[in-house]
């Protein structure tokens, strides 16, 4: 008789499918899963101690850093802990432009999810389809903040400053003639607004094009139909969050639930799965790309029309105008001492969370007065998801722990913090 | 404070009486501090009870408090906070309990209430070394494997104790005792109350 042994195999950190750096030990059966053992904190940063050596505005730079591919999320929440500390109030503009970004963030996540999850499980022409999208999306974020990425652009009071007027163009060199570049820049005439119009009503075709590769498509139906099936029950027990959630079936979406800035005045629907398997899970996110496509052309609307202040006249928590700071002794007083000293934030503790485009993204600063955090934790999303990794992948093939990985969306900074 | 933050406060009033050993409104949140020994009870509790129902934890989160306002600290040092959210009321609530003692802080693990609390108690010990008893795996989770300490206690210096690099002698990646210095670009200061005040702002 044969000796049948389990096999126990490192799954990561290497390994181009796990997103990052995870160490996944996987205990198998043959091709059976018999138990997964994440090991998480290859890139352990420690954020949250940084942050209390920092003043509060010095720690937006590193919220981006958290979740790098929705990084206007992070930022929001923690601006948010700073603002409900605080008790001031965020200027009207900056909240419809905070919740427009947040939306472009969600694109720009679902996209690159989708992307990857597809390339994982063998469908390679969809990364290449969205990483086109998120150009255009890079583009607005550089023209709004000067980063591709980490855009440091929301502060504490509102945002660093108004939606510019034009957009940035391409310029003619070796490799592009004068006939391409203008090709390229007929869409960067406008402003930002414009150019971001432009883009979101092109989105919904590109959906269209993504859903053709993809939804009917027997391979990527076979690789992800019933795999992972998480139920109501186990989604909630596992403190699961977001597209995880929905795709079981409960209809829990921060913005609906408990809305922030502006959400209780634009009109969007939570698209929520059927069965909780990564298939149902696909269709949300894509079903959320199209519903955040719609609230991003309501902002634009409502911002096009409503020009004013975008981050709050209290000099006490932003900086005055430079013209200001030049010519009043006050303001003067009050630039020094931000600068120098910071923000003081009133003891106290507060948990702000908003509706990432992975799940809830939390964040429960405790203060004791000082200009610096004296604690901060960052409650991550695909934190509690891989928590369950064990759980989900227990009885799967080896092949569907990619699929499962893929669904989770996990992001390794946000992860290990 | 909302009349759904009041009627909250007054259920969990009722439910728990004496056994909460307060109970905060704040910020529009609400905070209840219990004793370490009845922690797991009121966890249960909170979880099963129909009219709470906080059937999701969404975090825990390691405090030390030995360095808190600048100044020396009077009470117990760690403690352990649980935001937990209600999905059938739509309501939040901070669940905190402080540890008995400073040398070797045990709390009860809610591993059993709420599945979710594996990673954030494994967490929670690896940074603060807040030990879980019932817990059914309690390694370390963040940190390097081997790693010596507990580094989000106030006392453990931010650069650590030792650093890593590549012993071209010996061929291999060797630990040795930090050469940076600390520094502090912008120093902490806690002001009197109500400095800065946005109020004046």
């Amino acid at each position: 008789m044969a000796e049948i042994r389990n096999y126990t195999i490192n799954f990561g950190p290497q390994h181009p499918s796990a997103h990052g750096v995870l160490r996944l030990v996987l205990e198998l059966d043959g091709e059976v899963v018999e138990r997964a053992d994440p090991h998480i904190g290859l890139l352990h940063r420690g954020t949250e101690k940084l942050a209390e050596t920092r003043t509060w505005v010095q720690s937006v730079p590193y919220m981006d850093r958290l979740d790098y591919v929705s990084m206007m999320c992070n930022e929001h929440a923690y601006c948010m802990a700073i603002e409900k500390l605080l008790g001031v109030q965020v200027p009207e503009r900056a909240q419809y432009i905070r919740v427009m970004f947040d939306e472009v963030t969600r694109i720009l996540n679902h996209l690159l999810n989708i992307g990857t999850h597809a390339l994982d499980i063998g469908a390679m022409t969809m990364v290449l389809y969205t990483f086109r999208e998120r150009e255009d999306l890079m583009d607005v974020y550089e023209a709004v903040s000067g980063a591709r990425m980490h855009a440091a652009y929301y502060r504490p009071g509102g945002v660093y400053r108004d939606l510019p007027d034009r957009m940035p163009k391409y310029e003619v060199n070796r490799f592009k003639n004068e006939k391409t570049v203008r090709e390229l820049n007929a869409n960067r005439e406008g402003s930002l607004l414009d150019f971001l119009e432009d883009f979101t009503n092109r989105f919904p075709t590109y959906c269209d094009e993504y859903e053709t590769l993809l939804t009917d498509n027997r391979i990527w139906k076979q690789r992800t139909v019933g795999i992972g099936v998480v139920s109501p029950e186990q989604a909630l027990a596992w403190g699961f969050t977001g597209p995880m959630l929905r795709g079981s079936g409960i209809a829990w979406d921060l913005r609906k639930k408990q809305p922030y800035e502006v959400y209780d005045r634009v009109d969007f629907d939570i698209p929520i799965g059927k069965n909780g398997d990564c298939y149902d899970r696909y269709l949300c996110r894509m079903e959320e790309m199209r519903q955040s496509n719609r609230i991003i052309k309501q902002c634009i609307d409502w911002l096009r029309k409503n020009p004013g202040p975008v981050i709050t006249d209290n000099h006490k928590v932003a900086p005055p105008a430079r013209e200001d700071m030049k010519s009043n002794m006050e303001e003067l007083i009050h630039h020094f001492k931000l600068f120098t000293e910071g923000i003081h934030v009133p003891k106290g503790e507060v948990y702000a969370a908003v509706e990432h485009p992975k799940g809830e993204f939390g964040v429960y600063a405790v203060s004791d007065g000082a200009n610096k955090p004296y604690r901060l934790k960052l409650r991550a999303p695909g934190f509690a998801h891989l928590a369950a990794m064990d759980d989900i992948a227990r009885g799967h093939m080896i092949a569907d722990v990619v699929a499962i990985i893929g669904t989770m969306d996990v992001v390794f900074g946000e992860i290990d913090r | 404070m909302s009349a759904k933050l009041e009627r909250l406060s007054q259920t969990l009033r009722d439910v728990f009486g004496d056994t909460l050993q307060s109970l905060v409104v704040d910020c529009g949140e609400v905070t209840i501090e219990v004793a370490a020994a009845d922690y797991l009870q009121v966890a249960r509790t909170l979880r099963d009870h129909a009219d709470l129902h906080f059937e999701q934890l969404v975090d825990i989160s390691g405090l030390d408090y030995s360095a808190f306002g600048n100044a020396p600290w009077s009470g117990r040092r760690f403690a352990s906070a649980a935001h937990l959210t209600s999905v059938r009321h739509n309501w939040r609530l901070r669940l905190r309990a402080f540890a008995d003692d400073d040398e070797f802080p045990v709390l009860d693990s809610v591993v059993d209430v709420w599945p979710s609390a594996n990673w954030y108690e494994r967490e929670s010990f690896d940074l603060y070394g807040i030990m879980y008893s019932g817990h059914p795996d309690l390694r370390r989770i963040l940190t390097d494997y081997g790693f010596v300490g507990h580094p989000f206690r106030k006392d453990f210096p931010v650069s650590g104790y030792v650093e890593m690099r590549y012993d071209p002698e010996q061929g291999r990646v060797v630990y040795q005792p930090v050469t940076i210095e600390p520094r502090e670009n912008t120093p902490r200061i806690v002001r009197e109350e109500n400095y800065g005040d946005v109020g004046n702002g």
